[in-house]
């Protein structure tokens, strides 16, 4: 309200205040003096320090940007790619952390020149190959993947014939829990999975419920509980998957998948189909020419290369990098087949 | 208006409303006994109704669109590449190396330096050190870049959420038209479930900064705009009348009497902007936002539950050292206000010359010198903190397991599944006749007609039984909020070593990321509700318990007195005394606590809470599910305005019931 003019008319106080404030002030001159001191001792100056951050022979890769989905065996896929395009093929990578919804998006917007590990997507596929034609498919990873029932070693140790569908109704009073109104319950993880359980329940006739634990966080730690306090648990599970490697599931065999027994969601009766995890990439990245395309085209890997990778990542506690870097250099020839020839 | 008030004088005359609240809910027992599963509306969980499917084209339509858009081509491109480049500055400045060089251009040294400058001139002596502190211990956990790149993408979604929020909390708060416009779209921005725009956003604003920016700002700039028009409406109208006998206008009265008077509260909203901005780290973090959001999504997927203690430490001290810099900010300035102003110009001129002047040469080194620059490696005591939150995770996992999973089942089977099956096993028609004459009853004619506008929309959006399950975890969480908000907050009110003590605690429950203790209460109580509710209570309570223990403050001393001195115990004293002085604070808590609450259905959904939180989470990952999960999202947000509306409602009727007549303002 006042202007400060009024208050600088107040001579004394202001001196006051100024005596004080000048002891700061000195303080503030002996920091400072403390400071150039300092300087003048040196220590290494930025940029004096050498580093080489981008060398490598360009080779006119440029930038390879590369979805990376939010599960450790992508994670293995990603990293494994992205060490052999920087340090052979001189690429600039740019990882960029996205769920697969959005990372297929980033196909569209010109973001996203990869994805190096798809479980099938057909929606997705048909969005974006087929009516927009802004990505292709880029081959097969070489990893299968399984998606079913599993329950924990000791369960199937206890309970020998709980691996076959058609003896869980005498088990269902095992899994009955606070969530189940009764009936057994069957846990329901990671929503990105494609799930059929609650009619696979009912085509059956199962005596269980479907209860939706709603992430993998949530399944791995039911599992992890089920072996340790040996407490019933069965659920949705899949391979390849790192946790595989700590508590070793056993997969429940429902009637076997038949070419087209899938075909109605609503009365399925059979197993999960035998996934292929393929790659996909954006039509202008196939269409540049660049090595990166053809190395992420060429890649191609056994169920077991992957799951040693995760484990570093995943148990060892190693970096991405340090991860990929330990399996190239211990698979120079499987990587040689993957890059471009001339 | 005068059918309205004279139904709430004939409601409020009625002396049989208690029997007449207890005559609808026998109606709706024996009706659930009766019809039980009759029109109750089921969907399974990849069950879709024709409404979803639309939905899901309408948001393929405009996908499509994007390239043609003159609205994308002109408008958004440029936002986008405007906030692009604003988060990139500050990133270069603190956070990425910048200018050709391997590192940023200020270190840690001066980053720490200029931080503590700032909380020294607008604060005090005290949170300047609490400020150097504290970033300092970002290094010293091993994640000072990750810290830096937090901060960046904070401090410009706060920046430009005031840019945004303060000029139209100002309208608001000069406008009543203004106000009731914007007050609904305040509360669905604040209770719309971040998941269901996020992969929108993208396609928007493109992946990068911008989108992460703008989702924070979404949830980020409420506050600034409610809080704001709040401080402009509360000048009293003395003070204005005084300034217009004085022949004040308008654009005068705002600049000289209602900014100035209302500089504290505005500065409580940047603060609160500030909370809400860091809240959504982690959650941004899912569409590539970089920083500390990142080291805790990336823990999860191995469950390194140390990992992301850590990380979500570093978080928390943030939100502490921010916390505590604005608040004494604000106090700063209401004790100027109060005291005139004292310092004189040239005094603090000298103070900033000083303070800057350290701050600077501090900067000087940081960009000249490696040792500045980087944070020595020597110092990383991060793993310590892993291993023992590591440590600590298992040892809770596996010793307590026994004691939790009897808790669980217990309050699940005596309240949560008996409620659940009240609620969707009655047919909707009944709970919808009775959920109305409630609101009527215990709240007002408006309310009824929201609650009765609000279930007919469930039922249109094709989750009224996702909805009716969601509704029960949440009125169980918000009573055992509620029940912890009042013991804890009569507590910590009446105590004041108790308030040092909880204090910390109750910060880090608020801004701790979710995803950093979902995995031990998982290990404890399985994918369940309960574990849901849980999360909630953990988020949701240390609001309740603030807003509780300053009611209690809040009751005027002589009282106190007065009563103790004519005998009072303990008990009474608490009990007829500062719980019903205070109650105007209680009722707040509820309602906070609930919206609250509401704001985790989603991460319920993650663990075993189903419902409209994992219809929330799955439209979010598959495809053909995201329309069902933006109706989810939808129906979550009128779940949260019916409920609040009819808690408002109440609140006013008893305020009108204690002070015996509305007052009028």
């Amino acid at each position: 309200m006042n202007d400060t003019g009024r208050f600088s008319a107040r001579d004394t106080q202001e001196d006051q205040v100024a005596v004080t404030r000048s002891g700061k002030v000195r303080v503030a001159a002996l920091v400072t003096g403390a400071g150039l001191l300092l300087t003048a001792c040196g220590g290494a100056k930025v940029g004096e320090t050498g580093g080489t951050a981008s060398a490598g022979g360009s080779k006119g890769c440029g930038t390879f940007n590369l979805a990376v989905n939010p599960w450790v065996g992508y994670e293995a896929n990603a990293a494994v790619i992205a060490h052999v395009a920087e340090k052979q093929l001189g690429c600039k990578v740019v990882k960029k952390d996205l769920k697969e919804e959005v990372a297929w998006q980033g196909f569209a917007t010109g973001e996203v020149d990869a994805i190096v590990e798809n479980w099938a997507h057909d929606d997705l596929k048909k969005k974006y190959i087929d009516d927009q034609k802004v990505a292709v498919s880029a081959g097969p990873t070489g990893n299968k993947g399984v998606i079913g029932w599993y329950v924990a070693p000791w369960m199937a140790k206890k309970y020998p014939d709980i691996t076959d569908g058609k003896n869980l109704n005498k088990y269902a009073s095992l899994f009955k829990t606070s969530e189940s109104d009764g009936k057994g319950q069957l846990l329901d993880g990671d929503p990105s999975f494609v799930t059929n359980d609650a009619a696979l329940v009912k085509n059956l006739k199962l005596d269980y419920k479907v209860v939706y634990a709603g992430s993998e966080t949530a399944l791995i730690t039911a599992f992890r509980q089920s072996e340790k306090q040996q407490k019933p648990v069965i659920g949705y599970f899949y391979e390849p998957q790192w946790f595989l490697s700590e508590v070793k599931l056993v997969k429940v065999n429902l009637p076997p998948y038949t070419e087209g027994c899938d075909a109605d969601p609503a009365k399925v009766a059979c197993d999960y189909p035998p996934y292929e995890l393929d790659k996909i990439v954006s039509k202008k990245f196939a269409d540049s020419g660049s090595p990166a395309y053809t190395l992420v085209k060429n890649f191609t890997w056994t169920n077991d290369d992957q799951n040693l990778v995760a484990k570093y990542i995943a148990e060892d506690k190693m970096s991405a990098d340090e991860a990929a870097a330990k399996w190239v250099a211990d698979n120079p020839d499987k990587v040689k087949a993957w890059l471009p020839t001339s | 208006m005068t059918a309205l008030s004279a139904t709430r004088g004939v409601a409020a005359r009625l002396p049989a409303r208690r029997y007449l609240i207890a005559l609808a809910l026998a109606v709706w027992a024996a009706g659930w006994a009766l019809l039980r599963g009759h029109d109750t509306f089921a969907l399974g969980g990849a069950e879709l109704t024709p409404l979803h499917g639309a939905l899901n084209e309408a948001m393929d339509a405009v996908d499509d669109s994007r390239n043609s858009n003159p609205l994308f081509l002109y408008f958004i491109n440029y936002i986008r590449l405007f906030i692009d480049q604003a988060v990139t500055a500050v990133q270069a400045l603190i956070s990425q190396p910048a200018l050709g060089r391997p590192v940023p251009v200020l270190g840690w040294l001066g980053v720490t330096g200029l931080a503590t400058a700032v909380a020294l001139l607008y604060g005090n002596r005290k949170v300047a050190l609490l400020t150097a502190a504290g970033f300092l211990s970002f290094g010293a956990l091993g994640l000072w870049q990750e810290s830096m790149d937090t901060l960046a993408l904070t401090l410009t979604a706060v920046a430009l959420s005031l840019a945004v929020g303060i000029p139209l909390g100002i309208w608001a708060g000069l406008s009543d038209r203004f106000n009731r416009l914007v007050t609904p779209v305040l509360d669905f921005m604040q209770t719309m479930p971040t998941f269901v725009y996020l992969a929108p956003l993208t396609l928007f604003f493109l992946i990068g900064p911008a989108s992460a920016t703008v989702a924070t700002m979404i949830y980020a700039i409420p506050p600034a705009i409610r809080i704001t028009a709040h401080g402009i409406r509360q000048v009293s109208s003395d003070t204005l009348e005084a300034g217009t006998s004085l022949g004040a206008t308008p654009a005068q009265a705002l600049r000289h009497v209602r900014l100035p008077m209302a500089k504290q509260t505005i500065i409580v909203g940047v603060n609160q902007t500030i909370m809400a901005a860091l809240s959504m780290a982690t959650i941004a973090a899912l569409i590539d936002a970089p920083g500390l959001g990142q080291t805790v999504l990336k823990a999860l997927q191995t469950l390194d539950v140390g990992t992301a203690f850590n990380a979500g430490l570093a978080i928390v001290i943030m939100a502490v050292v921010l916390d505590r810099v604005t608040s004494a900010a604000s106090r700063r300035v209401e004790v100027q206000r109060r005291a005139g102003r004292l310092r004189t110009t040239r005094g603090r001129r000298l103070e900033v010359a000083g303070v800057l002047g350290v701050a600077g040469v501090l900067a000087y080194l940081s960009y000249t010198y490696v040792w500045a620059a980087e944070f020595p490696v020597a110092a990383n005591a991060g793993p310590y903190v892993r291993r023992a939150a590591d440590a600590a995770s298992q040892w809770v996992q596996d010793s307590l397991v026994a004691y939790t999973d009897a808790v669980k089942n217990l309050l699940t089977n005596q309240f949560l599944n008996r409620l659940e099956a009240l609620l969707t096993g009655t047919p909707w028609w009944l709970v919808t006749i009775v959920a109305v004459v409630l609101a009527l009853l215990v709240g007002s004619v408006r309310a009824a007609l929201v609650t009765a506008a609000g279930l007919l929309l469930l039922v249109l959006l094709g989750l009224w039984q996702d909805s009716m399950v969601t509704l029960a975890s949440t009125i169980v969480a918000t009573v055992l909020v509620m029940l912890l908000g009042v013991v804890a907050g009569v507590w910590i009110g009446r105590s004041d070593r108790a308030d040092t003590v909880l204090r910390p605690v109750l910060d880090a429950g608020q801004t701790m990321p979710a995803f950093v203790y979902l995995v031990p209460i998982l290990g404890l109580f399985g994918a369940t509700r309960f574990t849901a509710i849980i999360a909630a209570v953990v988020f949701a309570a240390p609001v309740a318990i603030k807003l509780v223990a300053e009611g209690i403050r809040g009751v005027s001393p002589t009282t106190v007195e007065a009563a103790t001195s004519a005998g009072a115990s303990t008990w009474q004293l608490i009990s007829k005394v500062q719980l019903p002085m205070a109650r105007s604070a209680v009722t707040l808590a509820a309602s906070q606590g609930l919206i609250y609450v509401l704001s985790m259905v989603v991460v319920g959904g993650l663990v075993g809470a189903g419902a409209l939180g994992y219809d929330v989470v799955a439209g979010f990952s598959q495809h053909q599910l995201r329309g069902k999960g933006l109706a989810a999202g939808l129906a979550i947000v009128v779940l949260g305005i019916v409920l609040d509306r009819v808690m408002r409602a109440a609140t006013q009727r008893a305020d009108v019931a204690a002070h015996g007549g509305p007052h009028h303002k």
